[in-house]
């Protein structure tokens, strides 16, 4: 009887190109090869979160009369459902702090540099992304906190100048939030932003794939040793997924996601309401406003240094470096660590005040 | 001529198909901005008995849609002010201990006037007219 040759599926396909490829990639070895690691966590956990996301689908209804009661439902009758819904919220939050690790790393050694420009576009890209998945996923289960949030959220949209009303209108589906915004981010959540992150998620790795991981520049000209891709450095990454998986797996258990008061549009928001850490920073900056700055109104104020601030840093590479070519490497890194300083301290602030 | 044949045909190419792409995105531009829909001019409400709050407590009320902070500052003085803080929307409550009113979400203050006293809110909350008629609370929108 004729059984495939080994080569049946290499001809058809293409498998000893891709093993060719793998054999010859190499990751650079240096006291900073740590930092590699937490780009392919921040992967890790965003599959994480498309697996747990579509198990929480099974269950989960958009509606302002159903969403809370079908997250209890979840959490209290489904078998592991408390497990699946606690991963999930937990993992969305290691990876948005793996994502930042990442890009601070990314930072300090000087990879978003020429020709990896697009790599640090769509680097911020996604990070954009992995927030909007963050305010949309925030508000699904109808409750308190995420009811606020969503509204003070969308009402900063609204301040834009301009567009903002329309932009406001867009988000919440009408005048305010209610269950036409609750539909639309369930949307924007399940489909909309998935879509988006796909393809830019693909362009990000491909471009990593294209021009290989960068050395810092201190070791430029130098011999800097290198790691074979495969096994070597996968395996160290397979072990830091296990590291990342032992954490959420942790704090998914020990301290179960919340989910706190059903959202009635009728109540006060109640004290010591905040948002996620994530948000923490601008959220704390905002309290701290006045009124008014000169005749602006402080909220436009904020909100206008905020964008600033996130162009600023989105257009990292155009800045670093000088018109002949030349790094800005002191610059990138202080202006790095003053990035750092003010979003961890606002964050502790906005925490504890 | 062949070239201007070809340039005719590249714009031809190019118009069908940013025509089509612009003829996709409108109606999906349109369909993406939710309708207007009118909501029904409220400008009086009945909040509810005398009874309902003893002095120096609040609750919020249905204005049609929206929120209202109900005050009753005295055995007499009642108070009613929009519940939307004025900075980013979020739903102020009434503070038994200073008599003010009060926003969590940035810690914004307004007296029972609706004036701002400290904090982010940029504008004055809009204040409402109460008036009891029997022994019903009755909230009119301000002249």
């Amino acid at each position: 009887m004729a059984t495939p040759a080994p080569g049946w599926f290499d001809e058809r396909l293409g498998l000893s190109s891709i093993r060719k490829f793998v054999a010859h990639k190499t990751v650079p070895s240096h006291s900073g090869t740590m930092w590699y690691y937490f780009g392919g966590i921040t992967l890790f956990l965003f599959v994480i979160q498309v697996v747990t996301g579509v198990l929480l689908l099974l269950y989960y209804r958009p509606t302002t009369s159903e969403a809370f009661e079908s997250v209890q439902f979840i959490m209290t009758r489904v078998k592991f459902g408390w497990l699946i819904r606690s991963v999930h919220s937990w993992s969305a939050n290691l990876m948005i702090l793996a994502a930042f690790v990442h890009m601070f790393s990314v930072v300090f050694l000087h990879a978003y540099r020429r020709p990896r420009e697009m790599a640090w576009f769509s680097g911020i890209g996604l990070l954009a992304l992995a927030m909007a998945f963050g305010f949309s996923g925030y508000l699904l289960p109808w409750n308190t906190i995420s009811y606020f949030a969503t509204k003070v959220g969308t009402d900063m949209a609204a301040s834009v100048p301009m567009i903002g009303p329309y932009m406001a209108r867009f988000l919440r589906g009408g005048e305010d939030v209610g269950g036409a915004t609750l539909t639309r981010f369930f949307g924007f959540h399940v489909a909309v932003l998935p879509g988006i992150t796909t393809l830019l998620l693909l362009m990000h790795l491909g471009l990593v794939q294209r021009f290989g991981i960068s050395s810092p520049p201190k070791l430029e000209g130098k011999r800097i040793a290198q790691m074979p891709f495969f096994p070597n450095f996968f395996l160290r990454e397979l072990m830091a997924w296990y590291a990342a998986l032992a954490l959420l797996g942790v704090l998914a258990a020990i301290f179960p996601w919340e989910l706190g008061e059903k959202a009635d549009p009728f109540a006060s928001a109640p004290a010591g309401i905040r948002p996620e850490w994530y948000f923490l920073a601008p959220f704390y900056t905002l309290k701290l406003i006045p009124s008014h700055i000169w005749v602006l109104e402080g909220e436009l104020v904020g909100f206008a240094g905020f964008a600033l601030l996130a162009a600023f840093w989105a257009t990292l590479p155009l800045w670093a470096t000088d018109r002949d070519g030349m790094l800005r490497a002191r610059r990138v890194t202080g202006a790095g660590i003053l990035l750092l300083a003010y979003y961890s301290t606002f964050s502790i602030l906005g925490y504890w005040r | 001529m062949t070239n201007g044949r070809r340039s005719l045909i590249r714009w031809l190419l190019g118009g069908g198909i940013f025509s089509s792409i612009a003829s996709f995105l409108y109606p999906v531009t349109r369909f993406i901005m939710p309708p207007n829909v009118p909501e029904a001019a409220v400008n009086e409400v009945v909040a509810g008995k005398v009874q309902m709050l003893q002095p120096n407590a609040a609750a919020i009320v249905k204005f049609g849609n929206k929120p209202v902070l109900l005050i009753r500052a005295s055995e007499t003085e009642w108070k009613a002010l929009t519940a939307v803080c004025t900075h980013l929307n979020c739903t102020v409550q009434y503070k038994d201990d200073t008599h003010q009113i009060w926003c969590a979400c940035h810690n914004g203050f307004y007296d029972l006037g609706g004036k701002v006293l400290s904090g982010p809110p940029p504008k004055p909350l809009e204040e409402f007219v109460v008036r009891i008629r029997g022994d019903e609370v009755v909230i009119t929108r301000g002249a």
